[in-house]
């Protein structure tokens, strides 16, 4: 009687089959893939040149720092976070920007905004976004001068050997003529003083909205989807940074010859890499879908409202870092309702309050 | 056709019922001893009526049900009790409780039955003493009694019998052959159950992966008023509330019951066994478990004895001893690990799954939560997973209350999903085991500062009281000074209440000074009394070091009851600090009006008796 059979002893649930957290960062790494291809065609190397140099630093420093923190490195760096975060920074960092630049906007990333919180899970900040921010206000020149123009690599961008030497030797003269503003900001500095159909005569914009970019937030968008599809990603936020930006881009600057039309809002600049791939970092965004809705229109807001009246063409990094700040408060009013009560709880818990 | 309506969330796990649901119910046979647990149901364990050595008969009361919430344990076959002892029971914690050993004398031979084949005829009180009677609990897992739950709260009307036959856990098939073979006695339950609570309807929700068993009742329910409602196959739509949500909209209230909603759930074993109990008089003594798992070669489904112990069911189905790697009382999602096989079969027993090599694989290490959501998104309750785990791991217990801890059904889907591998069901099983400690503490110190705040109040009563008493005899004295015309009796027991009265005055006044007195009263510096003055009332040194140790006790036990207060936290510590300043100087006073009585002793040794 009462044989014993030794078996394991585990709390319930038995069964999982989930997405690890390393399959979940290698789809949306997969997913900034046609983005990453389109910048490259577009716009030369360097975006794919930023890329490895930011993965490897971002491996690095994460390695790093969880030996000093006494923590497994192999199991975390198995994760596959900090290489997304590197991808990210690699992505929406201007593609011929030192790389010293890079540098210092990964290790920011990394250790900064990531680690001394605590790790995977514990930054309340988009670490990519610290870094990038960082970067941005520590050093304007090299982040403004050194967007490349939409040559086209089969057309007269430089090649991989001039990129490099660019990147790494500080050859900036040799490749200055494949640089150029970007269309957001050309648009907000030339419509002060022209009219929008004078404005769309640079170069910059091309035959379409804004040449190259037009494609490349395409091909974000086209990730985007994917990710949604994959349900690694709830819709939420993407549609409601990209529908407050309309909103505010039609209520209050329907006049191009004022301020730059919303083709140009949806389809310059970062804007969908931001709506896809950065907004919606789940450790320092909103949980609940209704929280997640008003962090996304938060987002979009303060997009439009820094892009047109900020010092700054772009502003998914001080917009998305903003957010960062409220997505607790949001967190705490837009419980859901639980079933079987009739109406949502929210604010922060008080003792007797049941 | 009932509409149908969606409960959130929910996950599609792989199913893993072919393996068993193919094979007809098996009879398991006699083993060579049951043993049977005295709780294998909510509410108080039953009471033992056999001794050991006692013969008893199939069918036969072994134990009585105890409370409203018990249920009898009966005997599955003919036997001899061979002991009532501590046993190994299937239980979460693994721990041992009181069973009941029968070792069966092979004749399986019944005792008295009595069926109740008239019982439209009968009071329906007398049905459901009948229902509780034959031991009968919810058979889909949890329980419950049954007959309880067919008394709803007078103030509720019942308007819908549902009946649970989702069986939406993978591996678990035990209710889906039970309709494929037994359909007919589910609807004769049903019948009775009807004719119990008399609902407007009743729907028998079945989730759409078991074609056979839908078309077994709708057969059997040709004629009745009872429906088959098709539901989509998601898990968890077996959950008593999710069902209820399927097939009604409704939600049954936060911290209410079904009934409150006007609706009753039972679940289809459950329906059986009432109508084995009324029909045949048969009480509930065996039930259908399915034995699966890729370390049994037959799995399938065993009418099975109360108490047999789950190893002989095992054995039946072929395991492989060596290729158990994991075994699981229930489904996968909810069910618990057995550490031993010895332990028996109870009410509750719908599944055991002996899992062999990389089946219901081992959880890898937990990962950091990186709040993806993945868990919202799976919640069938409309709960938030994360947030939850984030509290219950960083102890803020009134946090997780406040996202609705409790509300969690334990369902198992959100740490089913999670990436990071979280056990997040253990944390929350874990933050509402802390939160019922610490609801249990305080109701401790509530009840603790009750008793001394009625204390403190009744000695201000009888304090105001005695003052009251001694106004109203002063005065009455001072009224016959000035009627001299009173009865002399009278006259001479009031002279009499006042001359006591301003004896005990002095005296106290003497031992503990009072604190309306001027300070200097009872200082040492007047230590021998005004001069002129006659030598106070005849001093009582035993007295007054009596008085002495009376307050200082009472000064250790408010000092002690202070500490308690502080450690506890609770609001009455101002109080009680106050009582202690209060004692100290009463100790104080004591003290003092000793040493002077000491003094005045040795300055007066005469003036003493």
């Amino acid at each position: 009687m009462g044989s014993l059979i030794t078996t394991s002893q585990t709390s319930s649930p038995h069964a999982r089959r989930s997405r690890s957290t390393a399959q979940v960062m290698l789809w949306v790494m997969i997913a900034t893939l046609p983005g990453l291809a389109v910048q490259t065609a577009y716009f030369g190397w360097g975006n794919l040149i930023n890329v490895v140099l930011c993965i490897l630093v971002a491996m690095g420093s994460e390695a790093l720092v969880l030996a000093l923190r006494k923590r497994p490195v192999g199991f975390y760096l198995k994760d596959n976070t900090a290489a997304v975060t590197g991808l990210l920074l690699g992505l929406a960092l201007p593609p011929l920007a030192p790389w010293w630049v890079s540098v210092v906007a990964v290790v920011a990333a990394i250790v900064m905004a990531k680690q001394l919180y605590g790790g995977l899970g514990s930054n309340p900040f988009n670490p990519a976004m610290v870094g990038y921010a960082l970067v941005l206000v520590s050093f304007p020149v090299a982040m403004t001068t050194n967007w490349a123009a939409p040559a086209g690599l089969w057309q007269s961008a430089p090649d991989l050997g001039a990129t490099l030497h660019s990147i790494f030797a500080g050859g900036q003269t040799a490749i200055d003529g494949y640089t150029m503003a970007t269309p957001l900001d050309v648009y907000k500095h030339e419509i002060g003083s022209h009219v929008a159909a004078e404005v769309w005569q640079n170069p910059t914009f091309g035959t379409g909205v804004a040449r190259g970019w037009e494609w490349v937030n395409a091909a974000f968008l086209l990730g985007g989807i994917g990710l949604v599809a994959l349900r690694i990603i709830t819709w939420h936020i993407p549609v409601s940074v990209l529908g407050a930006l309309a909103v505010m881009s039609l209520a209050l600057g329907s006049n191009p010859d004022v301020t730059a039309p919303l083709s140009l809002h949806l389809l310059a600049g970062a804007t969908m890499l931001g709506a896809f791939f950065i907004a919606t970092d789940p450790v320092s965004a909103a949980t609940s879908h209704q929280g997640k809705l008003i962090y996304g229109a938060g987002i979009g807001v303060l997009l439009y409202l820094i892009r047109t009246w900020g010092n700054y063409p772009d502003a998914v990094a001080f917009a998305v870092l903003l957010m960062n700040f409220a997505a607790p408060f949001i967190d705490h009013y837009t419980q859901p309702r639980t079933y079987g009560h009739r109406k949502a709880r929210r604010g922060i818990a008080s003792k007797g309050a049941d | 056709m009932t509409a149908l309506w969606q409960f959130p969330g929910g996950i599609h796990p792989d199913e893993n019922k072919h393996q068993s649901s193919a094979r007809a119910i098996r009879e398991a046979g006699l083993p060579p001893a049951l043993i049977l647990p005295l709780q294998q149901h909510i509410g108080a364990p039953a009471q033992t009526r056999v001794d050991v050595g006692q013969h008893v008969l199939k069918g036969d009361c072994l134990a009585d049900a105890q409370g409203p919430m018990g249920v009898p344990v009966h005997a599955p076959t003919s036997g001899t009790i061979e002991a009532i002892s501590q046993q190994p029971v299937p239980h979460p914690s693994g721990l041992s409780d009181w069973c009941v050993t029968l070792v069966p004398d092979g004749e399986d031979r019944w005792g008295a039955r009595h069926p109740i084949s008239d019982y439209p005829q009968r009071e329906r009180a007398e049905i459901l003493a009948a229902i509780r009677q034959a031991g009968i609990v919810g058979l889909g897992g949890a329980g419950f009694p049954t007959s309880v739950k067919l008394q709803p709260p007078k103030q509720d009307t019942i308007t819908t019998l549902i009946l649970n036959a989702a069986e939406c856990e993978p591996y678990i098939t035990a209710d889906d052959r039970l309709m494929r073979e037994r359909a007919p006695d589910i609807v004769a339950g049903i019948e009775i159950m009807m004719w119990l609570v008399r609902p407007e309807r009743c729907l028998i929700g079945i989730e759409d992966n078991k074609p056979e068993a839908i078309a077994a009742l709708r057969e059997a329910t040709r004629g009745s008023t009872a429906e088959v409602v098709v539901i989509p196959t998601r898990y968890p739509s077996g959950g008593e509330k999710q069902l209820i949500q399927i097939l009604t909209g409704r939600e049954v209230p936060h911290g209410g019951i079904p009934a409150d909603i006007g609706v009753i759930c039972q679940n289809v074993g459950t329906a059986a066994a009432v109508a084995r109990a009324i029909h045949q008089g048969e009480p509930l003594i065996s039930r259908i478990t399915t034995v699966t798992g890729n370390a049994v070669d037959y799995a399938g489904n065993f009418e099975v004895l109360l108490g047999t112990p789950v190893d002989y069911l095992l054995s039946l189905a072929g395991v492989h001893d060596e290729g158990v790697r994991r075994l699981v009382h229930g489904g996968p999602m909810m069910g618990f690990t057995l550490p031993d096989a010895g332990v028996p079969v109870v009410k509750s027993t719908n599944c055991i799954i002996a899992a062999g090599e990389g089946e219901l694989a081992e959880p890898s290490i937990e990962q950091p939560c990186i709040r993806c959501g993945a868990c919202a998104e799976a919640c069938p309750m409309e709960l938030l997973p994360q947030q939850l785990f984030w509290t219950s791991k960083s102890g803020e217990f009134d946090k997780a209350e406040h996202l609705n801890l409790f509300d969690c059904i334990e369902c198992g889907a959100c740490a089913y999903v999670c990436p990071s591998s979280i056990p997040l069901v253990q944390y929350y099983r874990y933050a509402k085991g802390e939160v019922r400690n610490q609801r249990a503490e305080q109701l401790k110190a509530d009840q603790a500062r009750q008793r001394f705040e009625a204390r403190q109040a009744r000695l201000e009563r009888e304090q105001a009281e005695k003052e009251a008493r001694r106004k109203e005899r002063a005065k009455a004295a001072a009224r016959s000074a000035s009627e001299p015309g009173e009865a002399d009796d009278a006259k001479a027991a009031r002279a009499a209440a006042v001359r006591d009265a301003v004896a005990r005055k002095q005296q106290a006044t003497a031992s503990q000074p009072d604190h309306n007195e001027p300070a200097g009263a009872a200082s040492p510096a007047n230590t021998g009394g005004p001069p002129g003055e006659p030598a106070g009332p005849p001093i009582d040194l035993a007295d007054l070091e009596k008085q002495l140790a009376q307050a200082r006790n009472k000064l250790n036990t408010m000092a002690g009851m202070l500490k308690e207060a502080r450690a506890a936290g609770t609001d009455n510590v101002d109080k009680l600090e106050r009582a202690v300043a209060k004692n100290r100087d009463r100790v104080i006073r004591a003290e003092q009006a000793l040493a002077d009585a000491h003094t005045r002793v040795d300055a007066t040794p005469t003036s003493t008796d």
